[in-house]
């Protein structure tokens, strides 16, 4: 059971992604473990059976609040973590058939975009050396042309050439944010996954960033996991949402579906919550609670504790992710009562 | 509104003089708050909304300094006051609440030492009614089971409730005013609801008033009674906020406003203003959008004077966006 994407065979598939971490004891919890005193190391349940595909050309928005996971999820897909259980495959084989030195373009294909402009680039490297390093070292282009390749890179997301030369210290919030978009497009990808790429950023910078999204999409053809906790750039964005809550996806569905019929109640909250332009003084009705620990995540299904529709089968039996309508899918017992 | 208003700033001044320059951090604000009213004062980074905020409160050190102006709050000019008489207003009538709510909490003192000490620096009371009042201001933004709390640490608490321990601390004395600098920004779209929900509540039922900064219009629209929009230390505009948000004047606010993705149609490029804020230390006369601005003439090089071209509203552009 995977989410159905528009195109018959997914770029990117995740089939029961689940990502486990676990503290390592240090040597006084050790000795308390081995006399029967102390607890076991305390696990994280990040993700926990994640299926997720992408078609070629999708924009998938992958919202949710802190500790849902859905950061880890990207950084499996970009290759940055290994998923403890579960398959991630692209272009329908494995990501382990990339692995030979042949498949390089593949595995180049997606890159990632980190969220914080300050701390994602070296503060010692000039910019063409941030963006240069990698089409250099994988052989994309010839150490010789590298200056040249950055300009024409540079000026793709609207930065002056001319300022190559400097240190990340001398841009502004939103110059660092198209640097760091620089060095992801540099390898040629086909995919990026782009981490709160705009959440550190003013208003007026947001809107820019967003429009080069939109614009490097039209003309290269991209494919992005656009992860975010604001729903409005979200919707703004994406052809499909993806909701997730504590390490689980709880809907998914076409964009202008889910705002406009939410199916699970975690979504319904959510949407509920978005600060809006519209100037009608409102009354915020919050939903009670906060997000559990994931080191102890409730049983059952994970926001029944929160859920004003929660009856006793939600704290027993997770609900499945299943088709509720076409291309919409739910996690939610509710679905099951008439 | 014949009462005189809770707080006056009058043409606020205030720059920080460091070896590269003079940097004008608030240069030349004004805007008035009534008891109980709600102010959102809106900005991006370097607008000097905070400093405006800092400022009401004499929190600003060398090389900063208000170098002209007024901030009458209940008939007293703040700017004059000795360190004595801030003791008797910091805390007590006007309260802050800061963005990360460990600048108001120590990490070492329990929950108790720490409201109970608010309390005591300002009222002669016993202790045990020092800790019932800690233990009402807890109740009154929503924290169960208060007693327990009482007796944890900060890093026992989350983010959300961190910060609510922070506005029971701002809470506790009763204040006439607070001032909350982006005190949502880090927190989940759901734990943000919660605290405007509590603030909303606490002000309507107190007759505190508040004035809210932030770069978020959006919160502001739910929230605010008036709002106060800030660029490169400037007054902007200001009014009712439904006014401000249905009929932006200045085309700044204008293009703050279109360039929300919920006022965009799907997928289509984003309005967009053009380049970026300049530079404070390099700022020169005149008003300091037209380097962005589409309405900009060579008029905009002398600095426009703050008319009022509606009842309630007030601008600083010559060239008012029809």
């Amino acid at each position: 059971m995977s989410a159905a994407g528009p195109s018959p065979v997914p770029l990117l598939e995740l089939r029961g992604i689940s990502k486990q971490f676990s503290s390592r004891l240090d040597i006084a919890a050790r000795i308390a473990a081995r006399l029967g005193a102390g607890a076991g190391p305390q696990t994280v349940h990040a993700l926990d059976g994640v299926d997720l595909s992408v078609g070629a050309g999708e924009v998938v928005g992958l919202v949710g609040e802190s500790g849902c996971g859905k950061s880890t999820l990207g950084r499996i897909v970009a290759r940055i973590l290994e998923p403890s259980r579960g398959e991630r495959r692209w272009k329908d084989r494995p990501y382990s058939d990339y692995e030979s030195p042949a498949s390089r373009a593949e595995r180049l294909a997606v890159q990632m975009v980190f969220q914080d402009p300050f701390a994602s680039l070296n503060p010692r490297m000039r910019i063409v050396d941030v963006i240069g390093e990698a089409p250099v070292v994988h052989g994309l282009v010839p150490a010789r042309e590298r200056d040249r390749y950055v300009a024409e890179v540079m000026e793709r997301v609207g930065l002056d050439a001319s300022l190559a030369k400097r240190f990340p210290h001398q841009f502004s919030g939103g110059q660092r944010s198209r640097i760091g978009i620089a060095r992801a497009l540099a390898v040629n990808p086909r995919f990026l996954v782009c981490d709160e790429a705009v959440a550190a950023l003013d208003v007026s910078i947001q809107a820019q960033v967003l429009n080069l999204f939109i614009r490097l999409r039209e003309e290269f053809g991209l494919t992005y996991l656009f992860i975010s906790h604001d729903l409005g750039v979200v919707r703004h964005l994406s052809d499909r949402v993806v909701i997730m809550y504590l390490g689980r996806i709880v809907e998914s569905a076409d964009s202008q579906e889910v705002f406009a019929r939410p199916n699970h109640p975690y979504t319904q909250a959510l949407l509920a919550e978005i600060p809006r332009l519209e100037a009608t003084k409102r009354a915020y009705i919050p939903i009670k609670g906060e997000i559990p620990s994931p080191l102890a995540p409730p049983g059952g299904c994970h926001f029944h504790p929160r859920c004003p529709h929660a009856m006793p089968r939600c704290q027993a039996e997770a609900p499945r992710l299943r088709e509720i309508a076409p291309g919409h899918l739910s996690a939610c017992h509710l679905n099951d009562t008439p | 509104m014949s009462a005189p208003p809770l707080l006056q700033v009058d043409g606020l001044r205030m720059h920080f003089f460091t070896k590269a320059g003079v940097v004008k951090a608030v240069d030349d604000v004004s805007f008035t708050v009534d008891r109980g009213e709600i102010l959102g004062l809106v900005g991006e980074s370097g607008s000097g909304k905070s400093m405006t905020g800092y400022s009401i409160l004499g929190l600003v050190d060398a090389p900063g300094r208000i170098v002209d102006g007024r901030i009458v709050f209940d008939g007293t000019d703040l700017t004059r006051l000795d360190a004595a008489a801030w003791r008797r207003i910091r805390g007590n009538r006007i309260a802050m609440i800061f963005q990360d709510p460990m600048m108001t909490l120590n990490p070492v003192l329990r929950i108790d030492t720490q409201i109970v000490e608010a309390v005591l620096a300002h009222a002669d009371v016993s202790r045990e009614s020092a800790l019932a009042r800690a233990r009402e201001a807890l109740v009154r933004v929503g924290i169960a089971s208060p007693d327990e709390r009482l007796r944890a640490y900060p890093h026992q608490f989350s983010g959300g409730m961190r910060q609510r321990v922070a506005i029971a601390i701002a809470l506790v004395n009763g204040p006439d005013l607070i001032i909350a600098d982006e005190p949502t920004t880090a927190l989940d779209v759901t734990i943000q609801g919660q605290i405007l929900f509590e603030m909303q509540k606490v002000c309507r039922e107190s007759g505190t008033a508040l004035i809210w900064i932030t770069h978020d219009l959006s919160v502001i629209a739910g929230l605010a009674d008036e709002v106060c929009v800030m660029y490169a230390g400037r007054f902007v505009e200001s009014g009712r906020v439904a006014d401000v948000l249905e009929r932006p004047l200045h085309p700044y606010s204008r293009g703050l406003i279109d360039s929300v993705p919920s006022r965009n149609e799907r997928g289509r490029p984003l309005h967009q203003i053009p380049g970026m804020t300049p530079s404070l230390l390099s700022l020169g006369p005149g008003c300091p959008f037209r380097e962005r601005c589409s309405e900009a003439t060579p008029r905009c090089a002398e600095s426009p004077a703050i008319t009022e071209p509606a009842p309630g509203r007030r601008l600083r552009c010559f060239h008012p966006v029809p």
